[in-house]
């Protein structure tokens, strides 16, 4: 369903300890791999179809035109019309940029506060640890979705303030991660030596965990831009999401369901499958970065 | 074994209290309250505070929350500012729908992913393993309101089927048998597929582990036969992280049949929580985030509670 952690976290199996970050073994296996090709390839396409787009096509997006609504794709307009006469090709593009923007920029935000709230919770331990996991199992209990939608209702927020609110709302399943990981590093010699040698906590927080953790956060934030983008993607269909008229993927798929019984097959299709191969390229990233990070998973493979 | 169940019974206290707070205190602390949704945008602020005193809005959060749950612990969820109904009876009257579609959604995509997901780590590395895989990661990376709209135009709109939803309409009439599974064929079939996307694909990985694994290669140099082999020792121990997985997915569960409750206009908890949440109905959106909240504490407990009966080797101390 919509944000599924779950499996991803029961998916990532801890990875074994790498020699701190310079080894690039991991991601030329990473590169080896058809899907990690499949998926690169994929979303850099949509990249640049969203952002370099609108440099070669220049029929304006937000220009309606009352003569020409809902119109068949022609060469004119390669994707037909929507029910303003504007010009689909051009919103595809510009729909990409805020969905791509949006999906990233959340992603980015999410792991941050996640990777920074598993740290601390894995290293300091005790009482404190205690109190922030029990925190995230009651954040679990409540689901996301209704939250989300909720807030939205109240807030009708910009771009910038819902990347903020689906991070708020989506950071707990690094965190665990993040924590698991530090718990079963915190006691490796590497970290007690640096702590002999009078590191400060902050100091083993970034020089040596984070180096360590880093696999399995990359694996997750790639995913997490998935979530994020299937999650405007819902919202819009609900009747929220971002205001108009820049539009969005997310926003025009579940607009174009109210032209469904006109069979207004363009409207529906170029979106859907756009969200489609963005998800799907993102897909094969993660589980390719996952395949490469992670070597217990490939011996199993054989 | 009682111990341990009392000792989890007794951790969930704490967490149902925790849902209880963080959502009441959420749901009140941001702006734009009923009163301002109620008037409109042209509402003085003579008229909102009017509003509030009614509904007890002007008095401090904390008495507040004390007051809602007191109430909630005589069972009172309060009355819907809208509908002149109690939330307790709305969330009694839509909750089954939704465990209905939800339940049978689970059970047959929990079925569907233990026989794909075996099979396709039995026979990995096949065409059909290829094929599925990237069946289960089309399905997985959908919106989960996509596939049902596709089925609306296949099953609905082109076949004629099944109806593309309205059961509220059909209620009306005192629908029979028949008019309950064309209603909710639809909803759950789309559950099903979301689900078995992911679900089947943690199967595979997990049973790939456990056909590997040295049990399973003295099972069979022992001479017992491959179904033996396959399904009494290998799928039996990989069906295990399914429970825990399942107990983990409610949250989700719940926020994929909200999506597909308004797809399909299918009258039940998500619903009623859309339309509650656009119309600022706080009783009903608060009713309904602490009954979820609750029911994923309880589903959680039973999920570590089925682990432990089917799982010899957990200890219970």
């Amino acid at each position: 369903m919509s944000a599924k952690p779950e499996f991803r976290e029961a998916l990532a199996s801890p990875p074994a300890i790498k020699a701190p970050r310079g080894s690039s073994r991991e991601w030329r296996a990473f590169w080896h791999n058809p899907l990690a090709r499949l998926g690169v390839g994929g979303l850099a396409f949509m990249v640049l179809f969203a952002f370099a787009g609108p440099l070669f096509w220049h029929q304006d997006a937000n220009q309606p035109n009352l003569l020409q609504t809902l119109a068949a794709p022609t060469l004119h307009h390669p994707l037909g019309t929507d029910s303003l006469g504007r010009d689909y090709l051009k919103r595809m593009m510009l729909g990409g940029q805020l969905s791509l923007l949006v999906g990233f920029a959340a992603a980015l935000v999410t792991t941050v506060i996640g990777v920074l709230y598993g740290l601390v919770s894995g290293l300091v331990g005790g009482a404190v640890d205690a109190v922030m996991m029990r925190f995230i199992d009651i954040m679990y209990a409540i689901p996301y979705l209704f939250l989300l939608l909720f807030l939205d209702s109240v807030f009708r927020p910009n771009a910038a303030v819902l990347i903020f609110v689906i991070a708020a709302l989506s950071w707990f399943g690094v965190a665990r991660l993040v924590r698991s990981e530090v718990l079963s590093l915190k006691h490796r010699d590497f970290v007690e030596a640096a702590r002999a040698m009078g590191s400060s906590t902050w100091r083993i927080m970034i020089r040596h965990l984070l180096p360590n953790v880093m696999g399995v956060v990359v694996v997750n934030a790639t995913f997490q831009v998935a979530d994020a983008i299937l999650v405007v993607a819902y919202l819009s269909f609900l009747g929220l999401g971002l205001p108009p008229p820049t539009p969005n993927w997310g926003e025009m798929l579940s607009t174009s369901m109210q032209y469904m019984f006109q069979n207004a097959w363009w409207l529906i299709y170029p979106p859907g499958i756009a969200i489609l191969v963005v998800e799907l390229s993102v897909n094969f990233i993660g589980d390719a970065l996952r395949q490469a990070f992670d070597p217990r998973l490939n011996r199993t493979r054989t | 074994m009682a111990r341990f169940i009392v000792r989890r019974f007794l951790q969930a206290v704490p967490a149902l209290l925790g849902v209880s707070v963080i959502s009441f205190f959420l749901v009140h602390l941001v702006p734009g309250g009923p009163a301002a949704a109620m008037l409109g945008p042209r509402a003085t602020p003579a008229r909102i505070a009017v509003i509030n005193r009614e509904f007890g809005l002007n008095k401090p959060l904390w008495d507040q929350y004390g007051n809602w749950m007191w109430q909630l612990l005589h069972g009172n969820l309060g009355v819907s500012y809208f509908y002149n109904e109690t939330v307790w009876h709305l969330i009694q009257v839509n909750m089954p729908r939704t465990l209905a579609i939800v339940g049978l959604g689970v059970l047959i995509a929990h079925l569907s992913s233990i026989l794909l997901g075996s099979a396709q780590a039995y026979f990995r590395d096949t065409k059909f393993d290829y094929v599925m895989t990237a069946l289960t990661y089309f399905f997985y990376s959908m919106p989960v309101f996509w596939p049902g709209i596709l089925f609306i135009i296949i099953f609905s709109i082109d076949l004629g089927w099944f109806p593309s939803g309205g059961l509220s309409n059909a209620l009306v009439n005192n629908p029979g048998f028949g008019s309950w599974v064309a209603h909710t064929t639809l909803p759950v079939l789309t559950i099903v597929l979301t689900t078995v996307a992911g679900w089947g694909r943690y199967m595979r990985t997990t049973m790939t582990d456990t056909l590997v694994q040295d049990y399973v290669r003295t099972a069979r140099s022992k001479g017992l036969s491959e179904f033996v082999v396959v399904v009494k020792h290998a799928l039996r121990n990989s069906v295990l992280p399914l429970i825990t997985l399942l107990g983990f997915s409610l949250p989700n569960l719940f926020s994929g049949a909200l999506l597909i409750e308004v797809v399909f206009n299918y009258p039940g908890m998500g619903l009623l929580f859309w339309n509650a949440a656009m119309q600022r109905d706080y009783p009903i959106i608060l009713g309904v985030v602490v009954i979820t909240g609750v029911l994923t504490i309880l589903g959680n407990l039973l999920a570590d509670i089925l682990y432990s009966l089917v799982d010899p080797r957990i200890q219970y101390n």
